[in-house]
């Protein structure tokens, strides 16, 4: 019964964790492209697909 | 994530502008547009979302759109800037599936303590697991219910009910009485049903937005904006780029081959021809001199103009035909969703069947407590949640494999609307037609005609020229040297080619309606190359298959009879000839009242009240932008198949609609007896409420295949 006072608490902290982070994620438009997502690991340099306008690293 | 932006940026503040980018096909393009305009000066980055086909650059606000087009051009892509109303990612969907998120925690964590109430836990475990779930219950409720509860208040407000008022009714009875349930030690706590109900409905809700979303994405990537601005004359003679809105009347504006109009005007300097098709629906190009009226919307297809405004704005003919076109549009709103004409019966019955157990209980002699406890478990066994995801998950998978089959369906309504069409107009030019001519007599051309023809055909943008040119460079022509070409618009070209005059033009003899042009070689008698403007494949096909559907077609146009005479008999069906934007409303609106579901498919500006009018209407991916608004839904590619499909499919989606409607009425007529007879505990509320839940979504999946 005490075990479940401890555990009840830390499960719900978890899951809201987790409701955060799906929250941040939804904000920061992450969901908004996900056919782009897909396709962008086919792109050989990721540094120059990600940061368009950095300089080139050699 | 705080990315170096580049030297630029430090010093002046940026500006982002959206382009849909409809050619983009994969990684490699993602790449090359991502790379490809930073590297231009000016723009410090550009961001590819490739599911929406657009991009996001942001740039120095100096740089002008024109010079952005250009460089879109330049790496090999048609890009068109998309006003921000349009391109602003949609919050309702954001919005629902937050709250989804949280309903969804909170049906989880509940029903884990509601599993090991309903296993047997007593006493002070019991009252701390419901007092536990109350803590998550309430907060969820207060921000997940808000969708149901705000559509519930309007409803009321308006002096109708919805879907919404049974369910806001139910979960704030459920709530209220676990609340009391909880304080006063009780054994039956409904917070997991309350919360449990939220989740499925609101995955229903989310479900249509989605779908909204999909198909408003899809159309405004394929918008071709029609006159973002213009270059206006300043009277130091400089030329600056203005916004369509900042245009004023009496600005001269300096219009290029090509461009399209953003204003009404009379010509002031050059002489030129305009496809006017977007607004008269007349295919072929008018020849307009100095003096000559010109409208907003008009492609210039010949030289250079000088423009001096007269109307700009919500004064030029184009937003007379918008104005038309919002009013007509106002008869369709007040078409009542299926699931809102069932909720017209279905509210009533709910609250009548739970008052009446309320009572019948009362006079029973079982207490009110007992009786209240029975009334709630009625409310929540009825609550629609099969039939709130019912509907969209059926339209949601029918608009997915509608999609896919090139036609974008705009919202839920649209495929309703859809399957109970009766009656079929098509506008002719861009709808039956592909719109753009194409040579019929072309083999009677020796080889010196035609490679004249095709020397003198590609120094003008006139559309002939231009169909001339694209048939003539098929065939593998190879053009003569033909020198000292000039063009005179309304006349034609001529040139020379070896010391005899050649002249390609408009024909010095009647050809009967037909669009036709002229070849002239010296003294030779001059020789007519005839136009059709061919139908879309397919279309024949789709008339007959719509005719077995039981929809009979015609045509109202816009042009000219004899072409309009033809297509219709071509395609063995009745057609109008010479209606303007006004008239075409009125023939709709005179089918309405007799009593048919007209399906409007048009493509023009002038198409855009009637597609307004229609019960549910329908435009191509070619069509003007204005249209594709109006339009329900839009179909990609050439071919008129898509129209007859999204009928089969629309009647396909409501088949299943009425199927899921039917299990949702079965499973009451179990469940509700049982909850009226006291015998439904919380328990077998929550199998319930989620078994049916499940059934209607996989009857709903069954759609996958509908539009083949």
């Amino acid at each position: 019964m005490n075990g479940i006072l401890v555990l009840i608490p830390v499960a719900l902290g978890l899951g809201l964790l987790g409701l955060f982070a799906f929250f941040w994620a939804v904000g920061r438009g992450q969901f908004d492209d996900l056919d782009g997502a897909a396709l962008r690991i086919f792109i050989d340099d990721a540094g120059d697909s990600r940061t368009p306008e950095a300089p080139d690293v050699d | 994530m705080n990315r170096p932006t580049g030297l630029l940026c430090a010093e002046t503040a940026l500006v982002t502008s959206r382009f849909a980018v409809p050619g983009m096909r994969c990684a490699g393009c993602i790449a090359k547009l991502e790379t490809g305009l930073p590297a231009m000066a000016g723009v410090a980055a550009a961001r590819v979302n490739f599911t929406a086909r657009q991009v996001l650059v942001s740039h120095d606000p100096a740089l002008a759109m024109p010079d952005l087009v250009q460089a879109f051009a330049g790496l090999g892509f048609e890009a068109n800037p998309i006003q921000d109303a349009l391109g602003a990612p949609d919050s309702e969907a954001r919005g629902l599936v937050k709250a989804l998120a949280v309903a969804g925690f909170a049906a989880m964590n509940i029903m884990l303590l509601s599993v090991s109430v309903w296993s047997g836990a007593g006493g002070v475990t019991r009252d701390l697991f419901h007092l536990l779930s109350a803590l998550i219950a309430l907060p969820t409720i207060a921000y997940a219910g808000q969708p149901f509860y705000r559509s519930a208040w309007r409803a009321l407000q308006a002096g109708h009910s919805n879907m919404d008022v049974p369910i806001s009714i139910g979960v704030s009875l459920a709530t209220a009485l676990s609340l009391y349930e909880s304080a006063t030690h009780g054994a039956h706590a409904y917070f997991d049903s309350a919360v449990m109900l939220l989740f499925f409905l609101l995955a229903g809700r989310w479900l249509d937005a989605v779908m909204r979303d999909r198909a408003r994405d899809g159309v405004s990537a394929l918008l071709k904006h029609m006159a973002p601005g213009a270059l206006v004359l300043a009277d130091d003679g400089g030329s600056h780029w203005h916004r369509a809105d900042a245009l004023q009347p009496g600005m001269t504006l300096l219009v290029a081959s090509g461009e399209r109009l953003a204003a009404d005007g009379l010509i002031l300097d050059g002489r030129s021809h305009f496809d006017q098709s977007l607004i008269t629906g007349e295919a072929m190009p008018v020849a307009i001199g100095p003096g000559g009226r010109v409208l907003a919307g008009t492609l210039n297809c010949g030289d250079a103009v000088q423009v001096t405004v007269t109307a700009a704005g919500a004064d030029t003919s184009i937003a007379d035909i918008a104005r038309l076109m919002r009013d007509a549009a106002q008869g369709r709103s007040r078409y009542v969703r299926i699931a809102d004409r069932a909720a017209r019966f279905y509210a009533p019955a709910v609250h009548a069947l739970a008052l009446l157990s309320f009572i019948g209980w009362m006079l029973a002699g079982a207490g009110w407590h007992q009786s209240l406890l029975i009334a709630v478990a009625v409310l929540i066994i009825t609550c629609p949640c099969a039939l709130g995801l019912a509907v969209p998950a059926a339209q949601i998978v029918a608009s997915g494999a509608l999609m896919r089959a090139g036609v974008l369906v705009k919202d839920g309504s649209a495929l309703e609307r859809l399957a109970e069409a009766n009656a079929c107009v098509f506008d002719k030019t861009g709808t039956l037609t592909l719109g753009h001519p194409e040579p019929i007599d072309l083999p009677r051309l020796d080889p010196d005609a035609a490679g004249v023809a095709l020397a003198l055909a590609r120094c003008s943008r006139h559309p002939l020229s231009e169909a001339l040119r694209t048939a003539l460079a098929a065939a593998g022509t190879r053009p003569r040297q033909v020198t000292l070409i000039s063009e005179t618009p309304g006349e034609g070209l001529r040139g020379q080619w070896r010391g005899q005059v050649v002249r390609l033009g408009r024909p010095t003899i009647e050809t009967g309606g037909m669009m036709a042009t002229a070849l002239l070689i010296g003294n030779a008698p001059e020789q007519i190359i005839r136009f059709i403007d061919p139908l879309r494949p397919q279309a024949a096909q789709t008339i007959r298959e719509l005719q077995h559907l039981g929809l009979g077609s015609r045509i109202l146009s816009g042009d000219a009879a004899a072409t309009v005479a033809m297509v219709a008999a071509e395609l063995g069906i009745p057609g109008e000839a010479g209606l303007d934007p006004a008239t075409k409303l009125a023939r709709i609106n005179a089918l309405t009242g007799a009593g048919a579901r007209v399906l409007m498919v048009g493509d023009g500006l002038n198409d855009g009240p009637a597609l307004a009018a229609g019960h549910v209407s329908m435009a191509p991916a070619s069509a003007a932008d204005a249209s594709q608004m109006a339009a329900d839904a839009v179909f990609l590619g050439s071919s008129l198949a898509p129209v007859a499909i999204a009928i089969r499919a629309a009647r396909a989606t409501q088949a299943v609609v009425r199927q899921n409607f039917a299990l949702a009425i079965g499973y009451n007529i179990i469940a509700v007896p049982l909850a009226m007879a006291g015998l439904v505990t919380p328990l077998i509320a929550a199998l319930a409420m989620s078994g049916s839940s499940i059934i209607v979504v996989a009857n709903a999946l069954r759609l996958k295949g509908a539009a083949r």
